[in-house]
Parts: C-alpha cells; structure tokens; sequence
C-alpha cells in the first residue's frame, strides 16, 4: 500500500531524513520507534506531503501511484489520513463544523460519531482550543473516524491520554486500522509512532523500525524492539540491524 | 425619487436583495420599528411596540422641547467639519427613537439609511433607552447598486439610562465611489449596557469614524465589535474609544479585520479614570493581499485601581492551519476560505440571536470572495 524508496528529505536546507526504504501491505500497521530528534515526525509529515519537509530524493508510492509531489488535500482524497501530535488550534472553527464539511455525504449523524468518543460537548469549540491533551488526541481520532482514510498516520497516539481514557483511544484505533476484522479481509493500514509502546496493548503491529539519526537502523517485531529499547536503549538497535 | 414608494417593499427586487444583506426586513411582521429614509427623504416611520416611539427626528424636535437635553449633547457640534455640516442643515433628518421606563423590544428596531442619487446624505440620529428599558437597533446603509458617487455622513447619539441596554448593529454596504462618515458618541449611565456592532464587508470608498463611549455610571459597561474588509481601493479609518469614568465600569473594543489589497488603520483608545476599571481592546488582523492594516490601540490608566490590557496580531494566514485542513481532505481554497470565516467569527455576548445571525449572514454573503 505504501512504498517509500531512497527517500531524502530536508528541513530548513539541513537534510533530516537520509535514504529512508519502507514499505507497508495492505492491511498491516507498522510502528516507529526513535529517539527525540531523529526524524519520525518529518517522515510523517512528508508522507502527508506538508510544506515543511522537502522532499530532495527518492519517491514515496501509495495504491501503485506517485504522490512525491502531490498537494496535501490530494493524499488525503487517495485515502491518507494524520492524526496530529500538535495540530494548530483554528479561531472560528468549530469541531463540528469541520467534521460536517469532512463527512461529504455520508449518513452518520457527527453527534453519533462524537458520542463514541465522548466528545459531543467539544463539538461546539473552536477546534484544539483549550483542548486538553487528551482531547485533542480523541479530536484528532474523532476526525479520522469521519474521514475514514484507508492509511493512517498516527504521531504519538497516546502522549497526553490518562488511562481511562488510553483505553478508549486503543480501541478507536485498533477498530480504524481494522485490528477487529479478520487478517484476510483487513484492508486498511497504518504507520504509528509510539515511545512507549503502550498503543501495542490495543493492537498488534504487523512490523516495526528504529529511526535513528535520520536512518531506519532496524526492521523486526515491534514488541522484540520494544524489549530491547526498554532494557538497553536505542544503542543497542545499533548493533543488530534485525530483531 | 418616485413618490410610490412607501416601503423597502416598493424597491426594484435589486436593490431589495442588497438591502436584505445588510440585515434589513421588509416583513414588519419581524421588526418592533422601522425607519426607512431614502437620500434625504423620509419614506417611513413607525413603532409598533409598547412604549418605543420611533419618529422622524425633525417632527421629534418639534413635539419634544425635552429632546433639547439630548441633541448635540453627546456629539458636540463643532467636533469637526461633518459634526458642523450636519449642525448647518437647516431640515435635519434621521431617526429619533426612544424606549420610555421599563419598555423591551423583542423583536428588534430596525433603520435604513439609503442612498440613491449623486449628492449627501445626511442624519442625525437620537436613541434613547430609558431607565431599565432595553432597545435593539439595526441600521442597514446601503446605497444604489447603480454606481454613485456620494457621502454619507451620520452623527447618532446613544443615551443609555440606569439599568438600560441598547445593542445597535450596523451592516454597511456601500458602493466603491461612497465615503462614510458616522460621528457616534454613547451617554452610559449606572448599570447600562451598550453594545456597538460594525459590519462592513463590501466596497467602499472611504470609512471614518471613531464613536466614544462614555461610561458615566457605576457598573456601566460597553462593548464595540467590528469586522471589516478592505477590497482594493476601500480604507477603513475606524477605533472606537471607551472612557471608564466611573467605578465598576468596564468597555472591551473587539476588531477584526482583513485587508485584500486596501488599508485598515484600526483604532482604539480606552481610558481608565476611576476605580475597579476594566477595559481591554483586541484586534486581529489578516493580510490577504498587499494592503494594510495599522493597529494603533492606546490604554490610558490614570488611577491605580484601573486594569487595562490590549492584544493586537498580523498577518496572514498560518500556513501550518491550512495544511491541517487540506489533511482532511479541503482543497486549499476550501481551506482558507474556512480558516478566513472563522477568523471574522465574533459572537457576541448579549446579542439577540436574531441580529448575531444576521450578522452572520452578511459573513456568509462575503464568504464567496474569501
């Protein structure tokens, strides 16, 4: 579904991302694991195609198709979708304004969307306003719910969310990416960035890689990559390029 | 202009179209009064509702010696050139409206100022809310959808007594050839409430004002909000000014504007002269093609019981917001053009729904050339 080959990307003319190789079936979600600094929301945000990263070498193909160059809204209509660590707060911009302009069409009332994730009384604020962190987290998932994106990228799903609620959002996510229909007729897929690993308790990943400085340095199973990380830090994912 | 028409309804469909977007109903059924004044004629002029008078301003002067106490009081006559012009006429129009003790409108007043033909329009407008009486006004000026060149130059005084409100909302929509000169002042008195709203999204050749509260009364507390565009060739030179004269009063000056090529200067001044003063002025602004916008707020504190605050932003829009929204699949214009009627989205405390949602249509009209 997703293939990212050679992929050179630059920030501000210093290059952040260095010959990153990728590639993601449909119907698998991936996680991300890497120090502070090493790149993994770049990555995310040149998948998504924003303006910050440039993309200097290499190509990144979605459904058989090059999006290197394609605008934004374009990824997202191909069926991309984001769930923003930080998104921007919108003065004016109710959250269930937007989440009527996204729906184009589709029958589902957003208050009933909304009551799954308990958010039907932020649906009337200004979006990411005074939101607490857990609330843009549920916003963000609420958002995508609506979209329905076939891909998803997801920077730091749990950051910000008390237990309780972690446990909603798993499940949000785990049902988004399809974790509860059966491997054959999963379709959709994803790429999670997570430091603690605790969004693997909701869903298995079907893959894991360790950025660091820029370079993936280790592809394995997500939980190995965990066990190590925990124990021994990043250092070790230098060593053993597989786990 | 043809002696049959009696009504906004007579109008050519046209000019009744422009009209409406400024808030303007032709269905009496919705309005408690209305005055329509076409040029320098008086079409029509009328209250239905209890205890609210609304009059021609001239027949006013005549019936009432009282209203003496009331006309240049607030806006002196020699203020400037357009105060002295308006003082000059020897058969002064506009609109002479006056709640007595105690009387609410629910549904609101409404005033038409229409300009139709090449020349100068002029009124002088007097609105009284008496002791614990309420007034909601909305004037609608607009001129000919035909292309005229004119002026039109207002001086309206608001007297709001203890314990009384008026909300006046004002929907411009003028032509690129008109300059406009409102000269507004407010009278407050103890525990009144005042609430200035200033839409102005259309062309215009000119805009000038400055209309000052004065809060003359314990407790009285005014709010100004205006949201304006400047299309190319179109200045806005407006600020409104709030004096906390008395203890407990406070006055918040809200702004947002957006330049696409004209110039805003956006003014604002508050002073804080007694004790437990609150007054903060906020102006927002959007750059959207090379005009500008100048944000000049002033806070004057001059005891030590006042708390004044201003916060002024420009720019353009972040780029960060419209990616955010393309990510969900808006296009870039559907992105901007949703980021921009969010930034002009000021609700207003204390509005009636009825005139917060025309003000939000006239939004709505201008959204297409966002």
């Amino acid at each position: 579904m997703l293939e990212i080959e050679d992929l050179h990307v630059e920030v501000g003319n210093k290059e952040i991302l260095h010959d990153i190789n990728l590639r993601i079936e449909k119907g698998e979600t991936h996680v991300l694991m890497g120090p502070n600094g090493s790149g993994k929301s770049t990555l995310l945000m040149a998948i998504m195609g924003f303006s910050g990263p440039r993309v200097t070498k290499g190509l990144i193909v979605f459904k058989g198709k090059d999006i290197t160059d394609m605008p934004v809204n374009e990824r997202a209509k191909m069926g991309i979708g984001i769930m923003f660590q930080r998104p921007p707060t919108i003065a004016g911009l109710k959250l269930g304004k937007l989440l009527n302009v996204v729906k184009r069409g589709n029958d589902q009332t957003i208050e009933d969307y909304a009551k799954s994730l308990n958010m039907e009384a932020l649906l009337n604020r200004d979006i990411n306003r005074g939101f607490s962190g857990g609330e843009i987290k549920r916003s963000e998932v609420l958002q995508l719910i609506v979209q329905k994106p076939d891909f998803m990228l997801l920077d730091e799903p749990e950051s910000g969310v008390d237990l309780e609620n972690m446990a909603l959002m798993g499940r949000s996510i785990a049902h988004l990416l399809e974790k509860d229909r059966h491997l054959v007729h999963r379709e959709k897929g994803g790429l999670i960035i997570t430091h603690t690993g605790y969004i693997l308790d909701y869903l298995d990943a079907d893959g894991g890689h360790v950025l660091i400085d820029g370079e993936i340095r280790c592809h394995g199973n997500p939980r190995e990559i965990l066990k190590v990380v925990k124990r021994s830090g990043y250092r070790e994912c230098l060593k053993c390029p597989q786990i | 202009m043809p002696a049959d028409i009696k009504g906004l309804g007579d109008l050519p469909q046209q000019e009744k179209e422009r009209l409406r977007q400024t808030g303007l109903e032709e269905d009496m059924t919705k309005r408690a009064g209305s005055y329509f004044q076409i040029n320098q004629e008086v079409i029509q002029a009328g209250s239905q509702a209890e205890g609210i008078e609304v009059l021609p301003i001239s027949e006013a002067l005549e019936k009432y010696d009282e209203l003496k106490e009331y006309y240049w009081k607030a806006v002196p006559k020699e203020k400037d050139k357009y105060t002295a012009y308006v003082a000059r006429q020897k058969e002064p129009r506009g609109v002479f409206i006056r709640a007595r003790e105690g009387a609410k409108t629910v549904l609101p007043l409404q005033a038409c100022l229409y300009l139709a033909a090449e020349r100068v329009q002029h009124v002088h407008n007097i609105i009284i809310a008496e002791k614990g009486a309420e007034v909601h006004l909305i004037s609608g000026c607009a001129s000919a959808t035909h292309n005229v060149a004119g002026a039109h130059i207002g001086v309206t005084e608001f007297y709001v007594g203890e314990g009384a409100k008026i909300t006046s909302t004002m929907i411009h929509s003028w032509g690129a050839k008109i300059s406009v000169f409102p000269r507004s002042a407010a009278f407050i008195e103890k525990g009144g409430t005042f609430l200035s709203n200033y839409v102005c999204l259309q062309p215009v050749k000119k805009i000038e004002m400055y209309p000052t509260a004065f809060l003359r009364g314990e407790g009285a507390m005014a709010r100004f909000s205006s949201i304006v565009m400047a299309l190319p060739a179109s200045t806005f030179d407006i600020g409104s000014r709030a004096i906390l004269g008395e203890k407990g009063s406070s006055a918040e000056l809200i702004t947002r504007a957006i330049t696409r090529g004209g110039n805003v200067i956006s003014r604002g001044h508050v002073v804080g002269a007694s004790d437990g003063t609150k007054g903060h002025i906020e102006c927002r602004g959007l750059i959207l093609g090379d005009g500008l916008i100048h944000a000049i707020p002033e806070i004057e504190g001059k005891v030590m019981g006042t708390e004044l605050s201003h916060e002024a932003a420009v720019g353009k829009i972040a780029r960060e917001e419209i990616e955010y929204l393309m990510a969900r699949g808006l296009t870039e214009e559907e992105s901007t053009a949703t980021i921009i009627r969010g930034f002009l989205d000021v609700k207003i405390q204390g509005l009636p729904d009825v005139l917060q949602k025309q003000i939000d249509a006239a939004i709505d009209a201008a959204e297409k050339g966002f």
